[in-house]
């Protein structure tokens, strides 16, 4: 049977640790995006925690990079569904043990460095529905800001979003579980088959 | 021009917003073939969704929406360079109204144009054609499909591949099995073969334009494509790459003649949101 759990950011180290891969949730509160240039620029620059104007620790960063609409009440998200996360791997286990953000949120999964920075620093990876961009954008609630909007543009700058009810799947537990590992490794024994014939 | 423009635009909208009705009709038969309660299952069923919502409130179903790639047949006596005009205006407009996002990026300064226009950017494909009317057909390839396609040559000795069409069928697989689930599948795989690298990728793109109900007029390709979407489907990675029984609603190859010393096998890869259409002017 699978488990459905709520979860409310900031998420805590408790939390963290009751999740086990294959889990849905249903997050709510804030959460953060960061794509590419975000987490270049948190790796190479070590910006220092006060310079971002939101507080990271417990947060979700979301691998999202948002098509935003700007209307007379500031920007709102039209279509907003998870990148891939692999691109982040290089950079992803020094940004979880620097700001202690709680839990990572793209598609596709991780590699073997970011699994390690999930056991060390209890933190946890969630699969989001890739390309269900609309259906995600009606879960965010609210717009709370926006840092290096500027510099790096909407699509690759850190938008703080409030969500409700926002669906995803632990695909990367604190206890080293990796359902995306799991699958590749099935899939690779097959593909084994399938080139032999 | 000016209300081929506007046409333009309208197709951008149509593209962005909504799923061809072949491609959401497969993904609801891969739905029926999951079982309920499965990631597989509950990431098909939110897809599903997500088509219908977007296509009702008219709102990009994915936020990428990607790099706009024209393919224009175009009657002689009209002019290319004025088409490409009117499509560089026509997505300046579309950027901005329909909306799409933004995601032309100059390689140098790092810098987004705000407007999806840019050196070869979008991608344009014009050729003459004997109809009296033009064709103008879209579409919108996300980035992470595109990062997952691979370029093959044959032989390649680490797939036992041989200069063959069992070769090609090996690399596909291996291009498959190396993506997994990080461009958003059920895949859509067009494949193109042939004797040069930039002529292999525009035709394996190509075959991303065909219905998936369109059957291969060469016989040998034909059963091919049949053979690979079920050895495909038989590597389990599933919706989402979360494990299932469809990981590919559709495979189409084109091949051209090759060298005798090269066998170019390109392997273009389409997330579930295959967003293509027409405009005939």
């Amino acid at each position: 049977m699978v488990r459905t759990v709520s979860l409310r950011t900031p998420l805590t180290t408790e939390d963290v640790l009751s999740l086990k891969a294959g889990d849905i949730v249903s997050i709510s509160g804030s959460m953060v995006t960061g794509r590419d240039r975000v987490h270049k620029f948190l790796v190479e620059q070590r910006p220092p925690k006060e310079d971002i104007p939101f507080d990271l620790a417990g947060t979700i960063l979301y691998h999202c990079g948002p098509l935003m609409k700007k209307g007379q009440e500031g920007y709102s998200a039209v279509s907003a569904g998870p990148t891939t996360s692999m691109r982040v791997e290089m950079y992803e286990a020094d940004v979880i043990g620097r700001y202690k953000i709680k839990g990572v949120m793209g598609k596709g999964g991780m590699g073997e460095r970011t699994r390690q920075a999930l056991k060390e620093n209890a933190c946890v990876y969630f699969h989001a529905i890739g390309g269900a961009a609309v259906y995600l954008a009606d879960r965010i609630k609210k717009t709370l800001g926006v840092w290096r909007l500027e510099e790096f543009g909407p699509t690759e700058a850190m938008w703080c979003f409030e969500v409700e009810d926002f669906p995803a799947i632990v695909t990367m537990d604190v206890h080293g579980n990796d359902m995306h590992k799991g699958i590749e490794d099935l899939s690779a024994q097959r593909f084994l088959e399938l080139i032999r014939k | 021009m000016l209300k081929l423009r506007d046409g333009i635009v309208e197709l951008y909208r149509k593209v962005a917003t909504s799923l061809p009705p072949d491609v959401e009709e497969a993904l609801r038969s891969a739905l029926d073939k999951e079982e309920e309660g499965s990631p597989a299952f509950s990431s098909l069923s939110v897809t599903l969704s997500n088509i219908r919502s977007a296509r009702e409130t008219a709102r990009p179903l994915c936020q990428d929406t990607g790099v706009p790639v024209f393919f224009l047949k175009v009657p002689a006596g009209l002019s290319h360079l004025e088409l490409k005009d009117t499509i560089m205006e026509a997505t300046r407009i579309a950027t901005e109204k329909v909306p799409l996002r933004p995601n032309a990026v100059d390689v140098i300064t790092e810098q987004n144009s705000g407007d999806n226009t840019g050196a070869g950017f979008p991608v344009i494909y014009l050729e003459e054609t004997t109809a009296t009317t033009l064709a103008i057909d879209l579409m919108l390839k996300g980035g992470g499909s595109e990062n997952a396609g691979q370029l093959y040559k044959l032989p390649a000795e680490d797939l036992r591949a041989q200069r063959d069409l069992d070769g090609v069928r090996k690399c596909v697989l291996d291009a498959v099995q190396k993506a997994q689930g990080r461009g958003c599948p059920p895949y859509i795989i067009g494949v193109g073969l042939g004797a040069s690298k930039d002529q292999v990728t525009r035709l394996a793109k190509d075959q991303l334009m065909r219905k998936l109900a369109d059957m291969n007029k060469i016989d040998a390709l034909a059963e091919l494509e049949t053979r690979l979407l079920k050895d495909i489907n038989d590597l389990g990675i599933g919706p989402q790459g979360l494990g299932g029984r469809t990981t590919a609603i559709g495979v189409k190859i084109g091949a051209n003649h090759r060298h005798p010393a090269s066998y170019f096998v390109d392997v273009s890869i389409s997330c579930w949101a295959n967003r293509r259409g027409r405009l005939i002017w």
